[in-house]
């Protein structure tokens, strides 16, 4: 597949309650992309543009080189005539409808007879490890099995793009880890483009290629899992992926990072920079540690909460920051809200990476 | 009603006061009580009367300082259910010797009615009579609508007979639940005719009336009567009493109604 | 241990008393009122029912003609209505148009209006001398008065708004995200329209139906005037009840009772085939 060319190729600008959304993808064929973002980024109205539920204001669609809205150019295609499919966050099954002719139902709009169409939904069933539910109504289904016969609902009429907006969040913890795993099987094998919307990290790091985040209409970070995981660029990914995340400037093995506070960090640095590391790397004692590391500050405990196995806790002061501790150290040091610490940051567990070249913050 | 209509009927009152003013009404059941009339005196009368009732009662509570004449006005059959089942009426005056039977079967009659007026029958038309209407046979022409009153109501049960009469075999185009909706048929201009009573005819300006003979056998007697269940047996005599008289005579009369067989 | 049958029953059906108890007195008071309300009418009917000479009445001449006709009239008006009440009702919920508001207010005009008024307005409209009747009745040879084209026309004046504010509740109601689904699958409009939004808001349509059905049953003032009565074309059930109580009780009280039991029946019949909720 040709990067020059891709499946998808848009600009979505419309507006949203709050603010405008500003986002461009390009998905290529076979590629699954997620769009992940906090609650009211704009996801959700990203996936209405893209299947032509709600018109751009601005930008376009264009799915395998054809425009499917435009509105410079005046041009809108409406979804019956997109080959675009949904997967609806609570699956979206016609309730009069049984799992089979709910699968059938794309199939017959789009010409086929009803023998053949229902052929196809039954195929379809069987692929997804349904066959022995087609008479069963969506309400007679469990969740994991709606959501199912939803993914093979959209997938019957074989479209260009496949949507998916919230696939496994109405799906209780069993359910949505075996649903991934089928999921991440049909993706896999769907030759064509795919979005997958979600605010689950970990949905997104199963599941996609590739990650575009969007807060507040605007894609703050894209790339792969490992680069984004590794170098997030604002405060909402870093906690996504659990990393402490500061801005600074980088000054070779130091970033200054504001009232007077300078990281050492491991790696070389200059100028405009961000410097991250996991809570499990700070370290929290009674009093200044002495011949200690030297990132070392005083702090407030303003939050405890149960991390797995740990505490973490949050803490106040030159660098607001999460720290990861044991239930027994916590008690020793009585970590209790507004006891005040000393917290410490090894150089060697600090990633310092430039905060220019590439979609940052503001 | 038309104003210069009203004008007699005013005479006659005044007549009726001097007579009274002189201390001897010629009806031997009023005269008695003129004294001693007082109150409320409730009125259920046949939606026919409607009009000539009103007039009526205004003149009887100007004879009979103190009283109040409230009427009921519906269509007989229905006035006749009503005082079965217990309302509270003092005098009841039937457009049909029908549902007085009703009453009277019942035991809610206080005495024998009697026979206070006699309507007719006539062919109500628009007032340019545009299909030229003379007779009951020019109504089975083809094309011609008629409406009649259903055969259980009153004027249904008159047309029937005249129409038997006359050996005319007409086919309405409905059978109205009451005069006024046969009325309203004509006067909507959706039928070209209606077999009506002749005061209905007279009380609408835009219809005029075309009698015909064998209305002769089908005349319709209005009874009326006190009603055991009077709350105000003096008052009600009274106004039965001045209904029959010659002032309310008079007033029924101008209103198209006949005079009832003497005797 | 092992819990007798009879014992969990017991154990149930006292849980179901408890659960009786904590029921709101001041709702069940006004319920029961309002149930006696209703229902004491009927009883008065059927109190009143000359039981002995029931089979006689029963098949007096015309009683059957007029029951037929009744349930074809309101059978037929209840279709007109569906057809055109439908529609009207998706674009009240489905469509912001100026005057939306006003046009709402318009379609309960025949529940305030006098079902007699009601009839003189349509015989202004479709009678011989009517806005439209003279032109239908020149151009198609149409006349409705009189008629038992002109009885439907007249109930479903008068049940028209029954249908449409149901389904236009049931339209408001509905999950709008489902046509949207239906549309990402290459679903036109209509095709939405007919095999989505349709089948979803049946509940609805049908109760409006059935509403509309009952209004059109007992049609009166409005047929009377606009269609006249006339035995076998025009005369409906109320409107033969409606004469019967001018020369016989007893014989009202039977044709009353008769068109009860027949709707009630249907209805219930209805019920059980299409109303069953979950």
């Amino acid at each position: 597949m040709s990067a020059d060319r891709p499946l998808l190729d848009a600009h979505l600008v419309a507006d949203q309650h709050a603010f405008e959304l500003d986002v461009r993808l390009r998905i290529a064929a076979g590629e699954v992309v997620a769009l992940l973002g906090p609650n009211g980024a704009g996801k959700t109205t990203a996936l209405r543009v893209l299947a032509g539920l709600h018109p751009l204001t601005a930008g376009h669609v264009t799915v395998a080189g054809v425009d499917l809205d435009r509105p410079d150019r005046r041009l809108f295609v409406p979804p019956e005539r997109r080959r675009i499919g949904v997967v609806f966050q609570d699956h979206l099954l016609f309730p009069h409808l049984n799992a089979l002719d709910n699968v059938a139902f794309g199939p017959r709009r789009h010409g086929l007879d009803r023998r053949a169409a229902r052929a196809r939904a039954a195929d379809w069933l069987d692929r997804v490890g349904l066959d022995g539910y087609a008479r069963r109504r969506p309400r007679q289904l469990s969740g994991g099995q709606a959501q199912r016969v939803a993914l093979a609902r959209a997938l019957a009429v074989d479209p260009a793009l496949l949507l998916l907006d919230e696939p496994l969040a109405a799906l209780d913890a069993r359910t949505r880890l075996e649903t991934r795993t089928e999921l991440h099987r049909h993706l896999t094998a769907h030759r064509n483009a795919a979005l997958l919307v979600t605010h689950d990290p970990l949905d997104a790091l199963v599941l996609a290629d590739r990650l575009v985040i969007v807060e507040a209409g605007r894609v703050v970070q894209e790339g792969d899992a490992a680069t984004v995981t590794a170098r997030p660029r604002t405060d909402y990914v870093a906690h996504l992926v659990g990393l402490n995340l500061h801005r600074g400037r980088g000054e070779g093995h130091t970033v200054r990072v504001g009232a007077g506070l300078a990281l050492t960090t491991a790696d070389r640095v200059t100028g405009d920079a961000f410097v991250a590391f996991p809570p499990a790397a700070v370290a929290l004692h009674a009093g200044r540690p002495d011949g200690s590391p030297r990132n070392t500050w005083p702090a407030t405990v303003v939050g405890v909460q149960r991390h797995g196995d740990n505490l973490r806790i949050q803490l106040d002061g030159p660098l607001g920051v999460a720290a990861d501790v044991t239930p027994a150290a916590a008690a020793q040091l009585r970590l209790v809200p507004g006891q005040a610490v000393w917290a410490a940051v090894k150089a060697a567990e600090t990633r310092a990476y430039p905060a220019g070249g590439g979609p940052g913050p503001g | 009603m038309r104003p210069p209509r009203r004008l007699p009927a005013a005479v006659a009152a005044l007549a009726v006061l001097a007579l009274a003013g002189c201390g001897g009404a010629d009806d031997p059941s009023s005269g008695a009580d003129t004294d001693t009339v007082r109150g409320t005196v409730t009125v259920f009368a046949a939606a026919s009367l409607t009009e000539s009732f009103g007039t009526l009662g205004r003149q009887f509570e100007a004879a009979h300082p103190g009283t109040r004449v409230t009427f009921n006005f519906a269509g007989s059959s229905a006035l006749a259910t009503q005082i079965t089942q217990g309302a509270p009426a003092d005098v009841f005056a039937s457009a049909a010797p029908g549902p007085m039977r009703t009453v009277t079967e019942a035991g809610d009659a206080a005495g024998e009615p009697a026979v206070f007026v006699r309507n007719q029958l006539v062919i109500a038309v628009p007032k340019e009579n545009p299909e030229r209407v003379t007779g009951l046979a020019d109504l089975i022409r083809p094309g011609t609508k008629v409406a009649l009153c259903a055969p259980q109501v009153p004027c249904g049960e008159a047309a029937g007979k005249a129409l038997d009469n006359s050996g005319v075999r007409l086919t309405p185009v409905t059978l109205e639940q009451d005069v006024k909706g046969a009325l309203a048929k004509v006067k909507l201009g959706e039928v070209d005719a209606a077999l009506v009573y002749r005061t209905d005819v007279r009380a609408t300006p835009e219809l005029t009336a075309v009698e015909f003979p064998e209305s002769a056998g089908a005349v319709n007697d209005y009874p009326i009567v006190v009603l055991t269940a009077a709350g105000n047996p003096a008052g009600a005599r009274a106004f039965v009493a001045y209904v029959r008289s010659d002032a309310g005579r008079a007033v029924l009369t101008d209103a198209g109604f006949q005079p009832p067989p003497v005797g | 241990m092992t819990v007798a049958p009879g014992t969990v029953r017991r154990s149930d059906a006292a849980r179901r008393r408890a659960a009786a108890g904590r029921l709101p007195l001041a709702l069940l008071v006004p319920a029961g009122l309002g149930l006696l309300f209703l229902v004491l009418p009927l009883v008065g009917l059927l109190a009143r029912a000359p039981w002995t000479t029931l089979p006689q009445r029963l098949t007096a001449p015309g009683v059957l003609t007029a029951l037929r006709l009744s349930v074809q009239t309101a059978t037929l008006a209840t279709l007109l209505c569906l057809l055109l009440g439908v529609p009207l009702a998706w674009l009240l919920a489905r469509v912001d148009f100026p005057g939306r508001r006003l046009v709402r207010a318009l379609v309960t005009v025949p529940l305030v209006l006098p079902p007699v008024v009601g009839g003189v307005a349509l015989l202004l409209v479709f009678g011989r001398r009517g806005l439209l009747g003279g032109w239908l009745d020149a151009t198609f040879g149409i006349t409705l008065p009189f008629s038992t084209t002109g009885v439907v026309v007249a109930e479903s004046f008068v049940a028209m708004p029954f249908l449409v504010i149901a389904v236009e509740g049931a339209l408001r109601g509905a999950d709008r995200r489902y046509e949207e689904a239906a549309a990402t699958l290459g679903a036109g409009r209509w095709t939405t329209f007919t095999h989505v939004t349709l089948p979803l808001v049946a509940p609805g349509v049908v109760a409006g139906a059935v509403l509309c059905w009952a209004r059109a049953l007992g049609e009166f003032g409005a047929t009377i005037t606009f269609a006249g009565n006339y035995p076998g074309r025009t005369q409906t059930m109320p409107l033969a009840v409606y004469l019967a109580l001018e020369t016989d009780l007893q014989a009202a009280v039977v044709l009353s009772l008769i068109l009860l039991t027949v709707s009630v029946g249907i209805l219930a019949a209805l019920r059980d085939r299409w109303v069953t909720g979950p």
